[in-house]
C-alpha cells in the first residue's frame, strides 16, 4: 500500500494539526514564550479548520484502510479544531500566571486535537484506538497540569491518576472486545458483525459479548451510567481548561467513533444490544440528573449533567436503527454541536473569572453575579437555559431534534425518561441561575475586573452569538447536517 | 407584517428598557409604557381591518426550518384579537401597578415584563404548532425572573415550581405536536406543523387519545385545573403585584386559548370521549377550589384559589363545545382577566401598605381606606357573578351551554356560584368590616388609593361594566371564529356529547 500525493490532500487538516504540534514544540525548545506557543497552536489549528471546511464539499475518500475522509468526518474535523481553538483562547489567561512550564499546555492541547481528528476520521479499529489513546494520553497531562506549581489546584494529580487508571481499564475492555470481533470477522475495519454468524464454533452470543465489551469501554469514555464514577472527580480535580477540553472535544470525538461503529457494524440489529443501549440511556438520564441535584460545585453539576446529556444522545442512537432516513444521525450531529457550544460557554464563564491560582467553581461563588457583571451573568444564564433546553437557544432545537427522532421511532420509554430527566434537570440549572440573581454579597469572592482579557471574552461572545443564532434560525445548520449525515448511513 | 411588529416592538422595547436603566432608573417604566401603548394602538388598527375569507384578520407566513416543514406562521382572527387586546390592556395596567412598587433593578424588571407580554402575544397568534410551543416556553423564563427576583419571602420555591410544572407538561405537548407532524408525514409524505394542515388529519384511536392528553395536561396545568393547580397559589402569593396581574390576567388565558384553538379541534374524536371526564374535572375544580379558597388566611392565596375555581367554568364551557358555551368561556376569560387582575392589585396594594397578607390581622379598613373598600367591593361582586358585569355574562353563558351538553356536571358546577358569593363577601367582611385594630402591623403607611391607582381601577371597572352591559360588542368578534370551529368539527361532537 503506497500513499500517493493525491491521498495527502484529504489528510491536509490532520497534517496541519500535526505540524502545528511539531512547530510549537520546536519553538518552545528554542525560546520559551507563552504567547508564541499559543499563537502557533491557535494559528495552526485555524489553518486545519479552514482546510477541513474548504475540502468538505463533495469529499469522500478512503485514505488507506484506516481513515475515512468524507464530508461527515471533515465537518467534525473542522468542529474539533475550532473547539480546540476556543478552548485555547479561553484558557490563555488562565495559565498565564503559572510560574513555570506553561507553554507545554498548548503542545498537549494540539496533540489531543490530533488524536480527536484521527478519531472522527476513523472507520477502522486500529485508527480508532490510536486516536483514542493519543487523545487520552494528552488529556492525562492536561488534567494534571498545574501540579508542578506550589499554588496548584488541589486535586489535579489525584484526578489525573484516577482518569489514567480507569481510562486504561476502559481501553482494555475495548481491546478485548475488538479482539473478539476480529476473531469473528477476520478484519479490523468497521464491518457488519451480522454477516459472519456462520463461523464454526462461534455463535451470535459471542458477537454480543464482544460488542458489549466494546460498548463498556465506550461508555466509560463517554461517562455513561453506570460507568460514570470517574466523571465528577476528574471534572472537579482537573484545571478548568482541561475539564472544558475533556467535556467538549473528548466527548464529541468519542461519540463520533461510537456512531460510526454502531452504524457500520449494524450492532443495533441485535435486539439485546439495542436493549442494553436503551437501558444505559435511561439510567444515564436519571442518574445524571438526580445526582446533579445534590452538588454544590459547578464543575460537578456540569459533570453529572454531561452524563445526562450523553444519555439524551443515546436516544437518537437507538433511533438511527428504528427510523428510516437519517433523522437519528442528524439529531446526534446537531445535538453534539449544541452540546459543545453550551458546554464551552458554561465552562468558559467559569474560566474567565478563574485562574490557575484560584478557581471559582463553587455555586455560591456566583452569588449576585447578575448585578455585578450583567453581561457575563446573562451569558451564563443563556448557556444554562440552553443546557436545560429552553427556546431561543441552540439547546432547545437540539432537544427538539432528539424528541423528533425518538417520536419517529416510537421509543416511548426513552422519551418518558427524557421528559422526567429534563424536568429534574431544570431544578439544578435554575438553582444556579437563582443564585446569580440573589442580591450581591458584602464580600466579593472574586475581582470582576480579572475578566477583562480580550481573548476569552471574544470567544465567549462568539459562542453566545452561535447559541442564539442556531436557536432562532437553525435552518442553515440543519441543511448542512442533513447533507453530511447521509455519509454515515 | 403588523403581527411581527406587534411582537417585535415588545422584544426591542424590552431591551431598550433594560439599557435605559443606566441613564436613569425611571426611564425603563416610561419606555415600557410607551412600548405597550404603541402595541395597543397597532391592535386597535387591527380591530378596524376587515377579515379575509378564512376569517383571518391578518396573517404572515414564511419558511423557518424547512427540514421539518416548520414555518413562521402568525395569524389573528376575532378570538385571538380579543385576547391580544386583553393582553395590551392588562399590560398597561401591569406597568401602572409596578410604577411605584418596583424600585430596584427597574430596567431588568420591565425587560422581563415586556418579554413575557411578547411571548403571550406570540402564543395568541402563532398558527404553526412549533412556533406556538416556542412562544409557550419563551414566556416562562421572564416570568420566572419576575417571581424569583421581585417576589416575596418564599420566591425561590414558588418560581421554581411554576417553571418546572409548566415546562415538564409543556414537553408532553411537544411530544404530541411531533407525533402529529409524523401523522401528517405518514398521510401526505411531508412534515408540517401548520395548524391548517394538521386540522385535516384523522386523529382517531388510541394514539389520538394519547396525543390529545398531551395537549390537555399542558393546557390545564396553565389554566390551571385540579389536579395540576398547586403551582398557582404559590406563584401568586410570592409574585410581585405586576407579576400577579400578568399571571392571572393573561398567562392563565393562554391555557384556555390552547384548549379552544388546539386541544379540541385537532382531536375531535378523542375530545368527545374525553368530554364527560373533562367536565367532571371542571366541576370538581370549581367546587374544590372554592372550598379551599374559603380556608385561606393569606389573601393572595385566596384569590389564587378563586382563580382556579373560575377557570373551571372555562373548561366546562370548552368541553360542552357548543356556541353558547364557547362564547361563555371566551367571556369568562376576558372578564376574569380584568376582575382577577384588579383583585390581585388590591391585595398587592394592601401588602405594599401594611406588609402582611394575613387576613386575620386585618379588619375595619373601611374607615381608613374608603376608596379602596369601595373598589374592592366592586371587584368582589364582579367576581361572584353579579348581573350587569362581565363575569356574570361569561359564567351564565358557559353554564347555559354546558347544560345542553351534560346536565349533571352543570348542575354541580352551578353550586360554584353560591360558594363564590360566600368567599367573596367573606373577604370583604374580614378586611373592611368590623372594628379597626392595628395591633398586628404597622399602619403608618396605610393610605387610601392615590389618583394613579384610581385611574387604572376605574379603567378596569369600565371594562367590566361594558362587558356586562353590552357583551355583544365582544361576542361579535368571537362569533364567526366559534362558528368556524364548530363547523370544522362537524356535528359529531355536539350530538355525541348530548347522547
Amino acid at each position: 500500500m503506497t500513499i500517493t500525493l493525491d491521498d495527502l490532500i484529504p489528510l491536509f487538516p490532520l497534517l496541519a494539526a500535526t505540524l502545528t504540534v511539531v512547530l510549537a514544540m520546536v519553538a518552545v525548545g528554542i525560546k520559551r514564550s507563552y504567547l508564541l506557543a499559543a499563537v502557533i497552536t491557535v494559528g495552526g489549528l485555524l489553518i486545519a479548520t479552514v482546510c477541513a471546511f474548504g475540502l468538505l464539499p463533495g469529499a469522500n475518500f478512503q485514505v488507506t484502510p484506516l481513515l475515512i475522509i468524507d464530508e461527515y468526518s471533515l465537518f467534525f474535523t473542522g468542529i474539533t479544531s475550532l473547539t480546540a481553538i476556543l478552548v485555547a483562547l479561553l484558557s490563555y489567561p488562565y495559565f498565564a500566571d503559572l510560574d513555570d512550564h506553561k507553554e507545554e499546555y498548548f503542545l498537549l492541547l494540539g496533540l489531543a486535537t490530533v488524536g480527536a481528528i484521527v478519531m472522527v476520521s476513523s472507520n477502522h479499529y486500529v485508527s480508532a484506538i490510536l486516536g483514542i489513546e493519543t487523545l487520552s494520553m494528552s488529556l492525562y497531562g492536561m488534567v494534571a497540569y498545574p501540579s508542578n506549581s506550589d499554588k496548584s489546584v488541589k486535586f489535579s494529580l489525584e484526578a489525573s491518576v484516577k482518569y489514567l487508571i480507569l481510562s486504561a481499564a476502559a481501553s482494555g475492555f475495548m481491546l478485548f472486545g475488538i479482539a473478539l470481533i476480529y476473531a469473528q470477522t477476520g478484519t479490523l475495519a468497521f464491518e457488519s458483525v451480522l454477516a459472519v454468524e456462520e463461523t464454526p464454533g462461534l455463535t451470535s452470543g459471542f458477537t454480543i459479548a464482544a460488542l458489549i465489551l466494546l460498548f463498556v469501554g465506550v461508555a466509560f469514555k463517554l461517562s455513561l451510567a453506570p460507568f460514570h464514577m470517574w466523571t465528577p472527580d476528574v471534572y472537579e480535580g482537573a484545571p478548568l481548561p482541561a475539564t472544558t477540553y475533556l467535556a467538549t472535544v473528548g466527548k464529541m470525538a468519542m461519540f463520533i467513533v461510537f456512531l460510526r461503529l454502531v452504524m457500520d457494524t449494524q450492532a443495533l440489529q441485535l435486539e439485546s444490544i439495542t436493549f442494553v443501549i436503551s437501558m444505559i440511556a435511561v439510567v444515564s438520564m436519571l442518574v445524571g440528573n438526580l445526582l446533579a441535584l445534590l452538588q454544590s460545585n459547578l464543575k460537578r453539576i456540569l459533570a453529572y449533567s454531561s452524563i445526562a446529556h450523553m444519555g439524551y444522545l443515546l436516544i437518537a442512537v437507538v433511533a438511527t436503527y428504528m427510523s428510516s432516513g437519517s433523522v437519528g444521525i442528524e439529531a446526534i450531529t446537531f445535538y453534539l454541536i449544541a452540546y459543545v457550544i453550551m458546554s464551552l460557554g458554561a465552562f468558559g464563564v467559569a474560566s474567565v473569572i478563574s485562574s490557575s491560582t484560584n478557581e471559582f467553581d463553587g455555586v455560591e461563588d456566583y452569588t449576585g453575579l447578575f448585578w455585578r457583571n450583567p453581561i457575563l451573568a446573562a451569558l451564563f444564564t443563556g448557556m444554562l437555559l440552553s443546557l436545560a433546553g429552553i427556546p431561543l437557544t441552540v439547546g432547545f432545537v437540539g432537544k427538539f431534534y432528539i424528541f423528533f427522532a425518538g417520536v419517529e421511532s416510537e421509543l416511548w420509554l426513552l422519551i418518558g425518561a427524557l421528559i422526567i430527566g429534563s424536568g429534574i434537570g431544570l431544578y439544578y440549572y435554575l438553582r444556579v441561575i437563582y443564585i446569580m440573581i440573589l442580591p450581591r454579597e458584602q464580600r466579593e469572592r472574586f475581582d470582576i475586573s480579572a475578566s477583562q482579557d480580550f481573548a476569552p471574552n471574544s470567544a465567549l461572545l462568539f459562542l453566545s452569538i452561535l447559541m442564539i443564532l442556531f436557536g432562532i434560525y437553525p435552518a442553515p445548520l440543519i441543511s448542512i447536517i442533513e447533507d453530511i449525515s447521509t455519509f454515515v448511513l | 407584517m403588523i403581527l411581527v411588529y406587534l411582537i417585535g416592538i415588545l422584544f426591542v422595547g424590552g431591551i431598550f428598557a433594560w439599557l435605559s436603566e443606566r441613564l436613569d432608573s425611571r426611564y425603563p417604566r416610561i419606555i415600557a409604557l410607551v412600548t405597550i401603548l404603541i402595541d395597543l394602538f397597532l391592535m386597535i388598527n387591527l380591530v378596524q381591518m376587515e377579515p379575509s375569507a378564512g376569517g383571518w384578520i391578518a396573517s404572515i407566513e414564511a419558511p423557518w426550518i424547512p427540514r421539518f416543514g416548520i414555518s413562521f406562521y402568525l395569524a389573528v382572527d376575532g378570538l385571538s384579537l380579543l385576547l391580544l387586546l386583553l393582553t395590551g390592556f392588562l399590560g398597561v395596567i401591569a406597568v401602572g401597578s409596578a410604577w411605584e412598587d418596583i424600585q430596584e433593578r427597574t430596567g431588568f424588571f420591565y425587560f422581563n415584563l415586556l418579554w413575557t407580554l411578547a411571548g403571550v402575544l406570540g402564543v395568541f397568534s402563532a398558527l404553526d404548532l412549533f412556533l406556538f410551543f416556542f412562544f409557550w416556553e419563551v414566556m416562562l423564563i421572564p416570568m420566572y425572573f419576575i417571581i424569583a427576583i421581585w417576589g416575596h419571602e418564599n420566591k425561590n420555591y414558588a418560581a421554581m415550581k411554576f417553571f418546572i410544572f409548566t415546562q415538564v407538561t409543556g414537553m408532553l405537548m411537544l411530544v404530541s405536536i411531533i407525533a402529529l407532524a409524523f401523522l401528517n408525514f405518514s398521510e401526505t409524505g411531508a412534515f408540517s406543523f401548520n395548524y391548517n394542515d394538521l386540522l385535516r388529519l384523522e386523529t382517531s384511536g388510541l394514539m389520538g387519545f394519547w396525543m390529545m392528553l398531551g395537549f390537555f395536561v399542558s393546557f390545564t396545568t396553565k389554566l390551571p385545573s385540579v389536579p395540576f393547580h398547586s403551582w398557582l397559589p404559590d406563584a401568586h402569593s410570592q409574585a410581585p403585584t405586576a407579576g400577579s396581574v400578568i399571571l392571572a390576567g393573561i398567562l392563565l388565558k393562554t391555557g384556555a386559548y390552547g384548549l379552544i384553538r388546539f386541544a379540541v379541534p385537532l382531536f375531535p374524536e378523542a375530545s368527545v370521549s374525553f368530554a364527560p371526564f373533562a367536565m367532571a374535572l371542571a366541576a370538581f375544580s370549581i367546587l374544590y377550589c372554592a372550598k379551599v379558597a374559603f380556608a385561606q388566611t393569606d389573601i393572595k392565596r385566596l384569590i389564587a384559589y378563586t382563580s382556579v375555581s373560575h377557570m373551571g367554568f372555562v373548561t366546562l364551557g370548552v368541553y360542552a363545545w357548543n356556541e353558547l358555551a364557547l362564547q361563555g368561556a371566551v367571556m369568562t376569560m376576558l372578564a376574569h382577566g380584568l376582575s382577577a387582575a384588579a383583585l390581585f392589585m388590591l391585595a398587592g396594594g394592601l401588602q405594599h401598605r401594611i406588609h402582611t397578607r394575613n387576613m386575620e390581622h386585618m379588619g375595619g379598613f373601611w374607615v381608613k381606606v374608603p376608596k379602596m373598600a369601595v373598589v374592592a367591593v366592586f371587584f368582589s361582586v364582579a367576581a361572584l357573578g353579579m348581573p350587569g358585569l362581565g363575569n356574570f355574562i361569561g359564567e351564565f353563558l358557559a353554564l347555559l351551554g354546558a347544560f345542553q351538553a351534560n346536565i349533571l356536571f352543570t348542575v354541580i358546577a352551578a353550586f360554584g356560584l353560591i360558594f363564590a358569593s360566600v368567599y367573596s363577601l367573606w373577604v370583604i367582611q374580614q378586611v373592611f368590616h368590623g372594628e379597626y385594630r392595628n395591633s398586628k402591623f404597622d399602619d403608618s403607611h396605610l393610605s387610601d388609593l392615590n389618583n394613579r391607582e384610581m385611574v387604572y381601577f376605574f379603567a378596569m371597572m369600565i371594562g367590566l361594566v361594558w362587558m356586562g352591559m353590552y357583551p355583544q360588542s365582544f361576542l361579535n368578534f368571537s362569533e364567526p371564529v366559534i362558528a368556524e370551529l364548530l363547523s370544522n368539527m362537524g356535528t359529531s361532537l355536539t350530538t355525541m356529547v348530548r347522547n
